[in-house]
C-alpha cells in the first residue's frame, strides 16, 4: 500500500505540459537512422558513426545526399525524405552524443 | 494509475509473475508498468527504447522463445551461406537497459482489468501494454496443410527456426534434377520480397551443388510484389535454366499423396514443397480483440501506434494493418516501436505524443551470395487521410545489384539485431 500512495503521488506530479514533440523531434527522427548506423549512432559495423559527429557536418553530408553531388547506394533516397529544419534537429541530436 | 497498482497488489500471482510483482513492486516505485508481448524486431526495441528513454517506466517482455530467431538472412541459412547460430540472438542484452524478461507465453488480455495472462499461470498487470505477436498462418485456407506439415511433407519456415533448419534438410537431401516449388500468397504477408530473395538464393545453392535441378516459384500474385525488374534481372542473369517464375498461381490446398500443389486449375508436382500460407496477426491479437481489418489485421493509430479497437493497448510490426506502402518488415517493426516507446513515455508523463512522427525503411534482398538489392522508403504523418504515407520524391530502389550492397546488407543485419537486443 505504501508503494501505491508512491505512485499517485509521482504520477500527479507530473504536470500536464503541452507536447513531448518539440523537445524530442530530433530524437525520435533520428531513432529512424539506428537500424543501420546503430543506436543513438555509435557501435555500428560497416555504417558511418553519426554519434558525436560535428552538427555542421552531418548536415552537409546530409545535404549532399540530397542534392545528388554525394553519390550513395540508399541515402540519396533517404535524405530527401527530410526538410532542411529536420535535418538540423536530426544532425543537431546526432553532434550531442558520445562517440 | 493508483489503481492499478492498487490493483496488483490484490492479484494472485504464481510464478515469474510473481516474483516479477515482488521486485518490481517492493523494491522501487516505478512510475508505471508497460508490458510487451513478444520480443521480436518490434517488441525487443520497444522495451528497450522506452528504458532507454524514460528509465522511470518499469518494462516487462513477456517472450514464450529462449531466443531470437531473425527472419531476416534466414534465407541465407536456407542456401547454406549462413548458419542459424549466425541467425540466433540471445534476449540477454535487454537487461543492461533493466527491461525484464519473462519467459512465458501470453494466453489472454483484460483490457478492462489492464492485465495479461500467463500461460505458466499468473497474471501480469499493466498501465500500457505493446502486443507485438508478429504473424500465425490461415491453415484453414488450404485443407490438407497442417497434416502435411506435421507429417514433414511441406513447410513455411516462413517464421525463422525450426523449419528454417527443416527446410534447409531437404534441399540438401533433395536428388539433382529435383524440382524445389516455392508457393507465395496473395500480399499482404510478411517481407514483400522474401520469396523472390529465397528462390534467388536457393537457385544459387541448385547452380553450384545440383545444377540439374529446378526452382518454381508459383506465385498467387499476378507479379512479383517488390524489386520486381532488379529480381527479374537476376533470374535472367544468373539463374536462367533454373528458375521459373509463374504469376496468377494461386494455391488452395497441397496434396501429400502425389506431392503436388494444388493450384485452381491444375497441380504442380515437387520433390520439396514450401508453400508460404496467408497470413493475420498473430494469435494473442485476436484473443485481445485487436483485430480490425478482414479479419486479419490491428487497425492503429499511427502517431502512437495504439489500437483502434482496445485503448490502453498499443500493436506494432506484421500484426498491423499496413498503412499505404508499408512493407511489413523487421525494418518497419523497428522503427514503430520508437514511435510506439516516444508515444507511450508521452502519454504516461501526461505530455502530448508527437504529432508527426516520421520514419524511414531499408529493406535489403539478397540476390546471391554476395549481391543485394534494396527498396528504401520514408513514411510520415499525414493528416489529411489521418495515417503514414510517404514523403514524395523520397524512397526508390537499388540502381542495380551490387556486391557493395551486399556488404551493406549484411552490415544492416548485425546493427539492427543490435538495435533491438541491446
Amino acid at each position: 500500500m505504501r508503494v501505491s500512495i508512491i505512485c499517485a503521488v509521482v504520477v500527479a506530479a507530473v504536470p500536464m505540459v503541452a507536447s513531448a514533440q518539440d523537445r524530442n523531434a530530433g530524437r525520435n527522427m533520428a531513432a529512424s537512422c539506428a537500424m543501420c548506423h546503430g543506436t543513438d549512432g555509435r557501435g555500428a559495423t560497416g555504417y558511418q558513426p553519426l554519434a558525436g559527429m560535428a552538427k555542421d557536418e552531418l548536415v552537409r553530408k546530409l545535404n549532399g545526399f540530397r542534392s545528388g553531388a554525394t553519390p550513395a547506394t540508399v541515402m540519396h533516397q533517404i535524405s530527401k525524405g527530410y526538410t532542411d529544419q529536420q535535418i538540423q534537429l536530426i544532425a543537431e541530436y546526432f553532434s550531442a552524443q558520445k562517440k | 494509475m493508483n489503481r492499478t497498482f492498487d490493483r496488483r497488489d490484490f492479484l494472485k500471482l504464481t510464478g515469474a509473475a510473481a516474483a516479477l510483482a515482488a521486485a518490481g513492486c517492493a523494491s522501487t516505485s516505478p512510475k508505471a508498468r508497460v508490458v510487451v508481448i513478444g520480443g521480436g524486431f518490434g517488441g525487443a526495441t520497444a522495451a528497450k527504447y522506452i528504458r532507454m528513454w524514460d528509465p522511470s517506466i518499469e518494462v516487462v517482455m513477456v517472450e514464450r522463445a529462449d531466443a531470437f530467431i531473425s527472419c531476416p538472412i534466414s534465407n541465407l541459412v536456407l542456401a547454406g551461406y549462413k548458419s542459424m547460430a549466425n541467425i540466433t540472438h540471445r534476449h540477454d542484452g535487454l537487461q543492461r537497459y533493466g527491461v525484464q524478461v519473462v519467459r512465458d507465453e501470453a494466453t489472454a488480455v483484460d483490457a478492462a482489468k489492464r492485465v495479461v495472462r500467463l500461460a505458466r499461470g499468473g497474471d501480469l498487470a499493466y498501465d500500457r501494454l505493446i502486443v507485438a505477436p508478429g504473424i500465425d498462418f490461415m491453415f484453414n485456407e488450404l485443407p490438407a496443410y497442417q497434416s502435411a506439415m506435421s507429417a514433414g511433407r511441406v513447410l513455411h519456415a516462413w517464421k525463422a527456426g525450426e523449419q528454417t533448419v527443416a527446410l534447409r534438410r531437404q534441399l540438401e537431401q533433395m536428388k539433382d534434377g529435383g524440382v524445389y516449388v516455392l508457393s507465395v500468397p496473395l500480399a499482404p504477408y510478411r517481407c514483400p520480397p522474401g520469396p523472390y530473395e529465397r528462390a534467388s538464393l536457393v537457385a544459387g545453392y541448385f547452380k553450384k551443388a545440383k545444377p540439374r535441378s529446378k526452382v518454381l516459384v508459383l506465385d498467387a500474385n499476378p507479379d512479383v510484389t517488390s524489386k520486381g525488374p532488379l529480381f527479374k534481372k537476376a533470374w535472367a542473369d544468373l539463374y536462367k535454366g533454373i528458375l521459373e517464375y509463374r504469376g496468377n498461381a494461386k494455391a488452395i490446398d497441397v496434396d501429400v499423396r502425389t506431392g503436388s500443389v494444388k493450384l485452381e486449375v491444375e497441380d504442380v508436382k515437387g520433390d520439396v514443397l514450401n508453400v508460404v500460407p496467408p497470413q493475420r496477426a498473430g494469435d494473442i491479437a485476436v484473443k485481445a480483440g485487436l483485430i480490425t481489418a478482414n479479419n486479419r489485421w490491428c487497425g492503429i493509430d499511427w502517431r502512437t501506434m495504439e489500437s483502434t479497437a482496445v485503448k490502453g493497448v498499443h500493436v506494432l510490426g506484421d500484426a498491423t494493418l499496413s498503412a499505404p506502402l508499408m512493407p511489413k518488415s523487421g525494418s518497419m517493426a523497428n522503427q514503430h516501436a520508437k514511435i510506439c516507446a516516444a508515444a507511450v513515455i508521452a502519454l504516461i508523463n501526461g505530455q502530448q505524443p508527437d504529432a508527426g512522427p516520421k520514419i524511414a525503411n531499408t529493406c535489403y534482398s539478397y540476390v546471391s551470395d554476395n549481391e543485394a538489392i534494396h527498396v528504401a522508403s520514408v513514411h510520415t504523418w499525414n493528416e489529411k487521410d489521418k495515417t503514414l504515407t510517404t514523403v514524395p520524391g523520397s524512397g526508390g530502389v537499388s540502381s542495380a545489384r551490387s556486391e557493395l550492397e551486399g556488404a551493406y546488407a549484411w552490415a544492416w543485419a548485425v546493427n539492427i539485431w543490435q538495435d533491438v537486443l541491446g
